[in-house]
């Protein structure tokens, strides 16, 4: 599969990247090289196969409805580059989700 | 031209706790950030749990609408970077969603409609942003608390039946004691489709999101309705696009187009097992579930002969449902009760509890019934009652507003008024019959309404007879 820029660019997009012109050639190669391992992982017939579990077998794991201490605010809030007034702080967003 | 919506709605499920941590899930009101943990903040390494109770709610749901639980569903990540959302994805499920199928059945008018459900599952709700002139406030105490969203097939036809659908389903989640379902607070929320179709084929959908009333849902969608009809009616294509609504200017906001569409990047989420709803669970669920409204709305009609009007209007809040029945109980009579409820109660009922205990309610009632008070006193007292606070027969008392019982006090009244007013007794001896009312009236001024106008009748008649 061919990388072209257009596609670098979205995925820096949709990672939240912005690179360099020069990692964005080395990042280049290193994805055409990913690709092409997992196209030869596609060789592989996985007709029969079950889809991957994280633990297979294991099935409902639950907790029960009770409140539990949260964090203190200050702690929540204490690797937050910015705050104000109990809140985190970031820059101004544009547009919804 | 054929108007085509479909809705996807967001319902904040009453646990007490988040989805996956156990982190209070009250957050109304709660001081910024003080709801919060490493699992709903996205701290690395912070495992997600899933909650029972949540999945329970869910399940309620599911059944109510008669949808097709899935013996095995999962969970996947969406992954968008919004700064509401701390872990960068929202769990939630896609692939494998909890339950699939089922309808909700509404009035318009009187006429019955039904809007198929395609899917319904449970995922986790997001933070909360406060926009500055210098940047966002972001408040995590929301991040996490349990959703769950019910997706509708295309089967609403106007504007006017999505708003009713809505109302249909907050009716119910609020049976089901499954969530407030408050679209003012953001527990009921609302995302539509709507295209517009010619000759049949299916025409362009447009997403109108974030509809936060039930106003806003009818308004945005009329005014979306409108845009496309127009645009089709010169030959113009509709486009592919996504609209906010702005409710105070009462417009559709463009907030992206088809290119701008987002890649969510779905797959399954790693940290939690797959869900399996079993039988045994499913009737254990069953077997706790409340009346549900149609059911009870029945019953009314059956049980206390209700017109099914009234019977609708009363279930329409199960609050006021609960306290109808209550009422029925405290006075013995259910078309009394309904009465006092729909025509009087209803207009003083602003909040979350009803305005007068439904037993001070009932003794007022029995009081009428029983000719111990005059109707129009009763209701004169049950305002008071209501704006003091006051138990209303207590007020009765005080203002001597029984009715006059005693037969010799009604016939020296009666008596009076005969003295005062020859015309009238003229009148009924030459043969006009309803002058008898005129003196009852008279006498009823005379004891400031507290005389029992039937006995007045009769003593009238005795005296102006043995004349």
């Amino acid at each position: 599969m061919e990388i072209t820029d257009a596609l670098m660019r979205r995925l820096e997009v949709l990672a939240g990247f912005e690179l360099s012109p020069e990692e964005r050639e080395a990042l280049r190669d290193d994805l055409a090289r990913i690709l092409s391992y997992f196209q030869k992982l596609q060789e592989l017939d996985t007709e029969g196969v079950p889809p991957f579990e994280p633990l297979p077998g294991v099935r409902n794991v639950f907790r029960e409805d009770k409140p539990r201490d949260s964090l203190p605010q200050h702690e929540a809030l204490k690797n937050a580059p910015r705050r104000d007034d109990g809140y985190f702080v970031v820059p101004r967003v544009f547009g919804e989700p | 031209m054929r108007t085509v919506i479909g809705l996807e709605i967001h319902v904040q499920l009453a646990t007490e706790t988040k989805l996956f941590c156990s982190c209070s899930a009250n957050y109304f009101a709660a001081p910024p950030n003080t709801l919060t943990c490493p699992v709903c903040l996205g701290m690395p390494g912070a495992l997600p749990v899933l909650n029972r109770r949540a999945v329970e709610l869910a399940l309620r749901v599911a059944l109510a609408l008669g949808a097709e639980v899935q013996e095995i569903s999962r969970f996947d990540r969406k992954n968008y970077f919004y700064p509401d959302l701390p872990k960068g994805y929202q769990i939630t499920q896609r692939d494998f969603p909890l339950a699939v199928g089922g309808t909700l059945a509404f009035r318009v008018d009187g006429e019955e409609h039904t809007v198929r459900i395609r899917e319904m599952h449970i995922e986790e709700d997001a933070g909360k942003l406060i926009h500055t002139e210098d940047g966002a406030l972001v408040d995590m105490n929301r991040c996490g608390v349990p959703l769950i969203e019910i997706v509708t097939e295309p089967d609403i036809h106007s504007p006017r039946e999505a708003k009713e659908f809505l109302r249909a389903l907050r009716t119910l989640l609020r049976h089901l004691r499954v969530s407030n379902a408050d679209m003012e607070k953001g527990e009921l929320r609302c995302d539509a489709n709507i295209s517009v179709s010619r000759d049949g084929e299916l025409g362009t959908k447009t997403e109108i999101k974030n509809l936060n009333s039930f106003r806003a849902v009818e308004r945005a969608l009329g005014a979306e309705d409108e845009r496309q009809r127009e645009l089709l009616a010169r030959g113009a294509v509709v486009e592919q696009v996504t609209f906010g609504w702005d409710e105070r200017a009462g417009r559709l906001i463009l907030q992206r187009t088809k290119e701008e569409a987002h890649d969510y990047r779905y797959f399954p989420e790693p940290d939690l097992v797959p869900l399996v709803v079993t039988r045994e669970w499913l009737e254990r669920v069953r077997a706790k579930m409340p009346e549900l409204p149609w059911v009870r709305e029945e019953r009314f009609v059956r049980e206390y002969g209700l017109s099914p009007k009234d019977a609708g209007v009363l279930i329409e809040e199960p609050m006021r449902a609960d306290y109808f029945e209550e009422v029925v109980r405290a006075c013995g009579s259910a078309q009394e009760a309904a009465g006092w409820v729909l025509s009087e109660i209803l207009r003083y009922w602003k909040g979350d509890s009803p305005p007068l205990s439904a037993e001070a309610l009932g003794e007022l009632i029995r009081a009428v019934q029983s000719g111990k008070i005059s109707r129009t006193n009763a209701k004169e007292t049950l305002e008071e009652a209501i704006s003091s606070g006051r138990n209303p027969m207590e007020l009765v008392s005080e203002k001597g507003l029984s009715l006059l019982a005693d037969e010799a006090e009604l016939r020296r009244v009666a008596e009076e008024v005969v003295a005062e007013n020859p015309k009238a007794v003229e009148d009924f001896r030459a043969g006009k019959k309803q002058a008898i009312g005129f003196l009852v009236g008279q006498a009823m001024r005379k004891t400031g309404g507290r005389a029992d106008a039937k006995k007045l009748s009769r003593i009238f008649l005795e005296i102006l007879g043995s004349n």
